[in-house]
């Protein structure tokens, strides 16, 4: 599914007034302004609107589970944002924006990011795999079963993180015992406390050697 | 055990998966983005506010303030009282409460123009005075004006004094906020005059009271969505001024607007466990029998709202003493409202209580668990009641088995792992067994499915679960075949989830309309050609076949019957309520947490090398969730004992450490080693399943567990919560 910009929360009408307002004050747009009719027929026509769209975006092209996307993004926006917002991939989670509490954690060319931390425009072309990504339809991968058997979650928010973080751990080598786990897994906080059940799940997908 | 007693999660699938959809996350077309200024004094008016900049950057569709907002029709209504319940009226004056209190809610198209917009907005103020610390604020002090405020005596007034040994002693917990790692968030929409939220509610029945009370509307107007909450641990007991201003804004723009607080805004403005100070006072016999308790409480609340919670209620029962003395003040600070977060008032009274038992055990020198058995009380002495329950008793020996109390010497100090001291303690936690009245639909499908519908939501401790796992024993079915509908309006009645009595009151609604549904099932089937003259008691429902008890070749299957009667379903909906024998008894959850600290001496540093967290909550539903609850409980305490504490800088009254760099809270590090034992023994009274409750006193008494270890290891004590090493390392010689 190639997707364009895909930005469903765009300005309609009923506010577009103030949006052409704002064009018309803007220091790019002095030229415009010099020439009246050009800007009112801009103005009618919504260009101005266009060109700001335009003027404001960058280009991205970034595959997300498999998913090639080739978007025009705002430079402000994050890879948390991005996924959450307009691809509507709902499943990595917003915890603080700072990189402190490890709910937003993705994988990207293989490797376990923040994605709180991360400019969507920097992951220009870019492989990103998030918690959606994981399970082949009904078929979970080896760390979502384990999370359910061992009971690793509670209200279930940070889980994708902890999952994301999980398989990272063990395709990183950090995995070789319950002392190891509990470090390298301790950038993911869990406010439930189901930390116990968490280094279960991931001691037991490590030992049972499933390709991960 | 039963076939149910330890299944996985029902909605794990949903959760692991990334497909658990919680507030903010709706597909809402249309939907735009807001967020909340702050104000940047504690206490004051609002001179101007600008909010020009803001509302000429791009994308911006809205900015109100008090200046222009259209307040809502119950603000005017609303009693002029500090009861608790009448919250913060957002954008309704000029006035500034608190430090971070919302003056400004900035609308955007997009997530980034609306962040960007709201740097933009400016104010200035009519600075006044702030009091924003407890201790410099005791001219304040006042009861609450409640029944629950109210002094408690039992015996001789402080009866303590007259004892052979006493003990006085202050112990101080800070400001610990609830932080649950979903942020407070919202989608906010109308429908006509009909208000539309997404949001996170421990309590869909009690936001739509407050919707409709603050809005003018009618309660059954008010739609709520609050099917998934990634944890709440009491944050969710409140409608908070966000859940309103976000209405507002959708009202005022007829858009629907998504507004998610910043972790920053979840330590200012959507509550918090109060800080509070705590005296206790002791008295013993020499041989160790507790003759007079006295437990004074001050803690703070808001200058708008009087709130309390059950920080001394405890010490009323838990053991046994002639000469009982409580009382509780609130002293009213420049801050936003407390609320109950986890275990609210027993996790706080118990350190205090359990603290000071263990020094009381010292200065006796008596083991501390000898101290309260010799102590134990038999029935309920402040109700005058018998227990309906209790296995206190045998909490106390799983956990000494377990965490090897055996290895522990009286003398402080003189263990050591290497170049560790060693140290154990103990602190017992009790809860309330409480249950509401709760509606639940039980339908039964005619391919075999049952579904139950209530509008109880699961922040977490496994609701659903437990639901299926009772109407799959009571039906008889799969918890396959079990679909839950709950976490939203519109649905049969349930209660708030909270106080640790959600099995208590939805279980049992789930078991009595099971129950209903089955006899209705039978009776219908006895009408039946294949059953008739085969008595009622006689008939059994198995798997979708309604069979005679003695010839099974005797039978209709449900789908058979449905469709003879013209049915598409067999459905029952039923309120259910605590049975009037449950007044005659004290019905309490008791826990005992048990931990073994190694405490360097030169660091100052604590590991916690055990943890063993036993309880008696009555008969446990599933094994396998309930563990969950009393391990993450137990986290929450160790938190609470090691780590957690609001800083305020006094002379701005503002928060320093507003984010998990600063506030620490316990990561999978800190948790070495953890054991959970459940009693599991059915409560005759409590409810039909015999459960007691489990949520809040799988945290209460952790904190003093610990802080009992710290001194068992060290001969430290610290009284002020979190034990940091700081407080450890001033005193400690090698």
């Amino acid at each position: 599914m190639a997707s364009k910009k895909t930005n469903q929360n765009k300005v309609t009408s009923e506010d577009a007034n103030s949006r052409r307002d704002f064009i018309k004050k803007s220091g790019l747009f002095t030229a415009l302004a010099l020439t009246p009719p050009s800007l009112v027929m801009a103005s009618e026509k919504k260009w101005d609107e266009k060109i700001a769209e335009y003027l404001e975006t960058v280009p991205l092209s970034i595959e997300v589970n498999g998913t090639k996307h080739n978007l025009n993004i705002e430079p402000r926006t994050t890879l948390l944002d991005l996924l959450r917002e307009q691809l509507q991939l709902t499943g990595t989670k917003k915890g603080c924006d700072h990189g402190q509490c490890g709910a937003c954690t993705v994988h990207v060319n293989g490797t376990r990011i923040l994605s709180c931390l991360s400019l969507a425009s920097m992951q220009q072309n870019a492989q990103v795999t998030t918690i959606e990504g994981l399970a082949k339809g009904k078929k979970l991968h080896p760390m979502q079963e384990a999370f359910i058997k061992h009971d690793g979650f509670q209200c279930g928010y940070c889980t994708p993180g902890q999952i994301m973080s999980g398989i990272a751990c063990i395709k990183e080598g950090h995995a070789n015992s319950r002392e190891e786990i509990r470090e390298y897994m301790s950038g993911n906080i869990c406010r439930c406390g189901a930390y116990h059940n968490i280094v279960d799940a991931i001691t037991e997908v490590k030992e049972g050697g499933k390709e991960i | 055990m039963s076939k149910t007693s330890n299944i996985n999660r029902v909605d794990g699938f949903a959760k692991v998966t990334g497909s658990a959809t919680y507030s903010a996350e709706y597909k809402t077309a249309g939907v735009v983005y807001a967020c909340l200024v702050g104000s940047t004094i504690a206490k004051g008016r609002i001179k101007t506010i600008d909010t020009k900049k803001a509302e000429w950057a791009p994308g911006v569709l809205a900015v109100i303030t008090h200046l222009n907002v259209d307040k809502p029709a119950g603000y005017e209504k609303a009693k002029d009282k500090h009861n608790f319940g009448q919250p913060l009226q957002i954008f309704k004056d000029d006035s500034v409460l608190y430090y971070d209190q919302p003056i400004a809610l900035v609308i955007a198209d997009t997530f980034e123009r609306m962040r960007y917009a709201a740097s933009l907005i400016k104010a200035d103020y009519f600075k006044e005075e702030h009091s924003t610390e407890l201790k410099k604020a005791a001219e304040k002090e006042k009861k609450v004006e409640t029944d629950k405020g109210n002094d408690y005596h039992r015996g001789e007034h402080d009866g303590y004094k007259n004892a052979e040994v006493i003990l006085e002693t202050e112990y101080t917990i800070p400001t610990e906020v609830h932080n649950p790692m979903e942020l407070a968030n919202i989608i906010a929409k109308w429908e006509g005059n009909k208000p539309i939220l997404y949001t996170k509610s421990q309590g869909v029945e009690g936001t739509r009271r407050s919707v409709a009370g603050v809005f003018g509307v009618p309660v059954e107007d008010v739609e709520v969505h609050a099917e998934y909450l990634g944890g709440a641990f009491g944050m969710g007991l409140h409608t908070w001024p966000y859940e309103i201003a976000a209405l507002i804004g959708a009202k005022k723009l007829n858009r629907p607007v998504k507004l998610v607080l910043h972790r920053e805004q979840m330590f200012t403005n959507v509550g918090f466990r109060p800080y509070t100070i705590q005296k206790m006072g002791l008295g013993a016999t020499k041989d160790g029998k507790l003759t007079g308790l006295t437990h004074e409480a001050v803690a703070m609340t808001s200058s708008y709202e009087d709130f309390m919670e059950g920080t001394v209620n405890m010490s009323r029962f838990i053991y046994d003493c002639p000469n009982v003395s409580t009382r509780y003040r609130i002293v009213p600070l420049d801050t936003c409202t407390p609320i109950w977060m986890r275990g609210p008032g027993e996790a706080t009274g118990s350190f205090a209580l359990e603290s000071a038992m263990d020094e009381m055990a010292y200065k006796l020198n008596l083991d501390p668990i000898e101290f309260r058995k010799l102590n134990y009380a038999e029935k309920d002495q402040e109700q005058n009641k018998p227990w309906s329950s209790k296995y206190l008793l045998e909490c106390y020996e799983g956990g000494m088995e377990r965490i090897g109390w055996k290895n522990r010497k009286n003398e402080p100090g003189s263990v050591k792992e290497g170049n560790w001291l060693v140290g154990y303690g103990m602190g017992t936690g009790t809860f309330g067994c409480y249950r509401s009245p709760t509606s639940v639909k039980a339908k039964l499908l005619a391919n075999g499915d049952l579904v139950l519908q209530c509008s109880v939501n699961d922040m977490g401790p496994g609701t659903a679960t437990m639901m299926t796992a009772i109407g799959a024993e009571v039906i008889g079915l799969p918890a396959e075949n079990v679909i839950i509908e709950m976490g939203k309006s519109g649905l049969p009645k349930g209660p708030t989830q909270g106080g640790s009595a959600t099995t208590s009151s939805v279980g049992s609604a789930v078991h009595d309309a099971c129950n209903l549904l089955l006899s209705k099932v039978i009776e219908l089937a006895s009408k039946s050609s294949s059953l008739k003259g085969i008595a009622i008691t006689d008939l059994t429902f198995e798997n979708g076949v309604i069979s005679s008890k003695k010839d099974k070749s005797k039978s209709v299957t449900l789908a058979t019957l449905l469709s003879s009667n013209k049915l598409e379903d067999f459905e029952v909906e039923n309120l259910s309520k605590a049975a009037e024998e449950a007044k005659k008894y004290s019905i309490y959850s008791f826990s005992v947490h048990f931990v073994k600290v190694l405490v360097n001496p030169n660091l100052g540093k604590i590991r916690l090398a055990h943890v063993v967290s036993c309880a008696d909550i009555g008969t446990v539903i599933n094994q396998k969730t309930s563990a969950g609850q009393m391990f993450g409980g137990a986290v929450g305490g160790i938190g609470m004992g090691l780590m957690e504490a609001l800083e305020i800088d006094h002379r701005f009254g503002r928060p320093i450490n507003n984010n998990f760099a600063d506030y620490h809270v316990p990561v999978n590090a800190d948790i070495e080693k953890q054991e959970v034992f459940f009693v599991n023994k059915k409560d005759p009274i409590s409810n039909p399943m015999g459960t007691k409750g489990l949520g809040e006193t799988a945290l209460v008494g952790m904190a003093p567990a610990i802080a009992n270890a710290v001194f068992n290891a060290t001969g430290k004590r610290v009284r002020d919560l979190p034990i940091t090493l700081d407080k450890i390392i001033e005193t400690v010689k090698v």
